[in-house]
């Protein structure tokens, strides 16, 4: 009896010295900065020993669960829409929330020659499809749409779009060769080693609307305001410009 | 005198996991067929391969001219102009009686129907149920549609597999005539699974005695039944089946006369008309033996015999097998009177015959 | 609340999706289950652990080899190019082919099952009655694989209906031509639209109840009658 005593007691210290010494963080991160952020984390955990859990998604999936009470810690979104409707509803801690990372968007084709570096190719349109993100759904999207319109190609094109769900997918219609080029992140395409496989339009920021990727913080501890400092501090925002990202 | 071309030949090899079928036979093509053994011995599985359901690679089969299965040969089963009677009926669900009635019928071209659709229907006493759903039947009347099912595709061979194991004894008793009719008018082979020896005893002409897959013995039923070398003669139940002809029959009495070997013969009253065939079985313990006719007795039927030979069974008794006519009886007595009479092959005698059954 | 043209159209591409489908499956599914349920061949079981990979696999990692398959780096989409056909990613004849995949265990399970159910017995008894193979499967085994074929129809078709996954990879969303109900309801949940998503969503669920409540009793029927 008095073993079995010692043992209860025994792992209910070193459940209270783990809780007090490090904590496990739940972050909701958007799909698209999935690569950055592990680099990100995993830098963080070394440095303060908290555990940080990463889960990826589409935004939109996360803020219907983070509305419905799921227990994240902090929110890395792929937009503003969500982050600032979070805040409204008084579900994220307000004033929070800030802009972590800005999307490039670029054209892009697996194939070397197809896309010029002022993007002429959408004029002379030598392709069967091309693939956009959804612009109701991906800020990529509706930034896609935005340079088509601006080029005053978006009804031209309407026969060759093809529409990914997210601009993960896009980009998978694009890299298997089913949509010969697409309009996708620069990260996507951007390899660690500095490079870019194919051919490619780095769009001018000017023609779209900024894609800003804000963060808020769901529940306020002192582990999930230490992960949003440090991602604000020099060595993360390297690490992002680095992936691909603009900064704000 | 039966031809070459009045004959079936059957040569199988078959092997199922542990069980092996190796038979050969030569029969005559007419009759009923008796397979007899016990469960297991092969009996199924020697009608499935004559059916062709069952293949194997060196089979052979012929029915008078035709061959189904040598080694270049394999007609499929659907052209193979038999039928088969399952010992599960495997009337179709979906088919009222009618519509299961009509499906071989059908399929068999006009002019080479042998049969007609009401005759069949008549002869097995189907009709009231033809608007009847399968479901709704009884036993003996779900077995009796299956025949009349088989018999309307026009068989030359008549495949049966134990039609009668699966039921009780009810419809048994109720189906019984329908088959011994079907004997009678029907003048094509019937191969005639069973391991009861009373149908066989009833209804078979040949008899295929069958054990662990291979044939023990096969001929006529008579001789079959009294051959003291095989099996069935030491049964406890061993009997002859000899054939008489009806001479009168005796109101008073209730009696009827039979014509055997110039004696008469008197078996319960039936109503048959004189000048028919009939079959009757005779067991080895109803014969006793006199070497003079005794006059003051209980026992109507004596008939003249004939010792064939005799043979040890058990301490206490012996069979011995007489020749009535041309035809065999069975008499099992004890040892003590076989010496008693000083009986040995060759010696005439009188068979005393207690009991008699008319089969027909 | 009204459908809009959009969600008109949806609805308008899943059904002639579920109907094509349905009908292909049937066709193609039907030998394929008769073999499955009759065949004694040894290594069988490996065509029905292919037949029933969807019903394990997420439908999106159907999709994503489907996709590479039919691009035109694929064996599928290489063919085509090279006979001078078009590719058929993007296309309804593109989704056609990936839920003929999708559903295929779902029509060919019941009918497998339907076929092994009616036994041998009854096949060898209509052979000894003169029918040939084609004609003891038509008049024997089809009748009496009746609730099997209807279950199979229902599951294919609604299975269909449902579909996501494999039409999200290779369906590139086109409004009128791939888009269909599931992706659009995907769309108005991600767009916040959730009202409209509710009626599309409510709309399916009670389509697909009611379909499966149709097959049900209908079964129950067929089996309370004796057929």
């Amino acid at each position: 009896m008095m073993q079995v005593t010692k043992g209860v007691v025994l792992i209910l210290s070193l459940l209270i010295s783990t809780v007090s010494a490090s904590a496990e963080l739940y972050v909701a991160v958007a799909s698209n900065f999935a690569g950055v952020m592990s680099a990100i984390a995993e830098q963080f955990e070394k440095q303060t020993g908290h555990q940080v859990r990463l889960v990826f998604g589409s935004t939109g999936k996360h803020y219907a669960q983070i509305q419905h009470g799921a227990p994240y810690d902090a929110f890395f979104a792929a937009d503003d829409k969500r982050p600032i409707l979070l805040e409204r509803e008084g579900i994220a801690l307000g004033g929070s929330r800030f802009t972590y990372a800005m999307g490039k968007l670029v054209l892009w084709s697996p194939e070397a020659s197809l896309v010029d570096a002022q993007g002429k190719v959408l004029q002379i349109a030598s392709f069967r499809y091309l693939a956009i993100a959804n612009p109701r759904l991906a800020p990529y999207g509706r930034a896609a749409k935005q340079v088509l319109a601006f080029n005053g190609l978006w009804e031209k094109m309407q026969s060759r779009i093809v529409m990914g769900e997210n601009i993960g997918q896009t980009y998978q219609f694009v890299k298997s060769g089913n949509a010969a080029l697409g309009f996708v992140s620069y990260s996507q395409v951007l390899s660690q080693q500095g490079g870019v496989e194919g051919s490619m339009w780095m769009i001018p920021s000017e023609v779209y609307l900024p894609i800003v990727q804000q963060a808020v913080l769901i529940k306020d501890n002192t582990a999930a305001r230490a992960l949003l400092k440090f991602i604000q501090e020099k060595p993360a925002r390297e690490m992002i410009e680095q992936y691909g990202y603009g900064l704000p | 005198m039966k031809s070459a071309a009045d004959k079936i030949e059957a040569r199988f090899v078959l092997q199922r996991g542990e069980f092996e079928l190796d038979v050969s036979l030569s029969l005559p093509a007419t009759g009923v067929i008796a397979l007899y053994g016990p469960s297991g011995c092969g009996k199924t599985s020697l009608l499935r391969a004559i059916a062709g359901l069952e293949q194997c690679g060196n089979g052979f089969f012929s029915m008078r001219d035709t061959v189904w299965q040598d080694d270049q040969t394999f007609v499929l089963p659907h052209l193979r102009p038999f039928a088969y009677v399952f010992q599960e009926t495997n009337l179709f669900p979906h088919l009222s009686v009618k519509r299961n009635l009509e499906y071989g019928y059908q399929r068999v071209p006009k002019s080479q129907r042998q049969v007609d659709f009401d005759e069949v229907v008549t002869l097995l006493g189907v009709e009231p149920l033809l608007a009847r759903d399968t479901a709704l039947l009884s036993g003996g009347e779900r077995q009796r549609v299956a025949i009349a099912r088989a018999l309307l595709t026009s068989p030359q061979l008549l495949l049966m597999d134990e039609p009668l194991a699966a039921l009780d004894h009810q419809s048994k008793l109720e189906i019984t005539p329908y088959l011994e009719r079907l004997h009678e008018e029907l003048d094509i082979p019937v191969f005639y699974v069973s391991h009861s020896a009373d149908e066989v005893a009833r209804l078979a002409d040949q008899l295929v005695l069958m054990k662990a897959g291979k044939v023990q013995a096969f001929g006529p039923i008579a001789d079959m039944l009294t051959r003291v070398d095989l099996p069935l003669a030491h049964d406890d139940d061993a009997e002859a089946i000899i054939e008489a002809e009806v001479d009168s029959h005796d109101q008073a009495y209730q009696l009827t006369y039979l014509q055997l070997v110039g004696e008469r013969f008197a078996v319960p009253y039936k109503d048959i008309s004189p000048g028919s065939r009939v079959r009757l079985r005779i067991h080895a313990r109803d014969v006793s033996i006199t070497l003079a006719r005794q006059s003051d007795t209980s026992i109507l039927n004596i008939v003249p015999a004939t010792v064939v030979e005799l043979c040890g069974h058990g301490a206490a008794q012996v069979m011995v097998r007489l020749n009535v006519g041309h035809m065999t009886i069975l008499s099992r007595i004890t040892r003590k009177s076989a010496q008693a009479l000083s009986l040995a092959p060759g010696k005439p005698v009188y068979a005393q015959v207690k009991s008699v059954a008319l089969l027909t | 609340m009204l459908l809009t043209e959009a969600d008109l159209a949806a609805l308008w591409v899943t059904l002639k999706l579920a109907g094509v489908v349905t009908a292909i499956l049937l066709l193609l599914g039907t030998p394929l289950a008769w073999w499955l349920a009759r065949s004694q061949m040894r290594y069988k079981f490996l065509i029905e652990a292919v037949v029933a990979l969807p019903l394990v696999l997420p439908p999106t990692v159907l999709g994503f080899y489907l996709l590479i398959m039919l691009g035109p780096h694929g064996p599928v989409g290489g063919l085509m190019q090279m006979f001078g056909g078009q590719p058929l990613a993007f296309t309804f004849t593109g989704l056609v082919i990936g839920s003929v995949f999708y559903s295929l265990p779902f029509v060919v399970q019941p009918l497998q099952d339907a076929f092994t159910s009616v036994g041998g017995r009854l096949l060898e008894t209509a052979a000894t009655l003169g029918a040939s193979p084609l004609d003891r499967f038509f008049t024997i085994a089809v009748p009496l694989a009746a609730p099997g074929f209807l279950t199979a129809t229902v599951l294919g078709f609604a299975h269909t209906v449902g579909e996501f996954g494999v039409v999200l990879m290779i369906g590139g969303n086109i409004p009128g031509k791939t888009q269909v109900l599931s992706i659009a309801i995907y769309d108005h949940v991600e767009t916040l639209e959730y009202g409209r998503a509710h009626l599309l969503s409510g709309g399916l669920l009670l389509m697909s109840f009611l379909l499966l409540v149709a097959v049900y009793g209908f079964n129950r029927r067929i089996k309370v009658a004796g057929l």
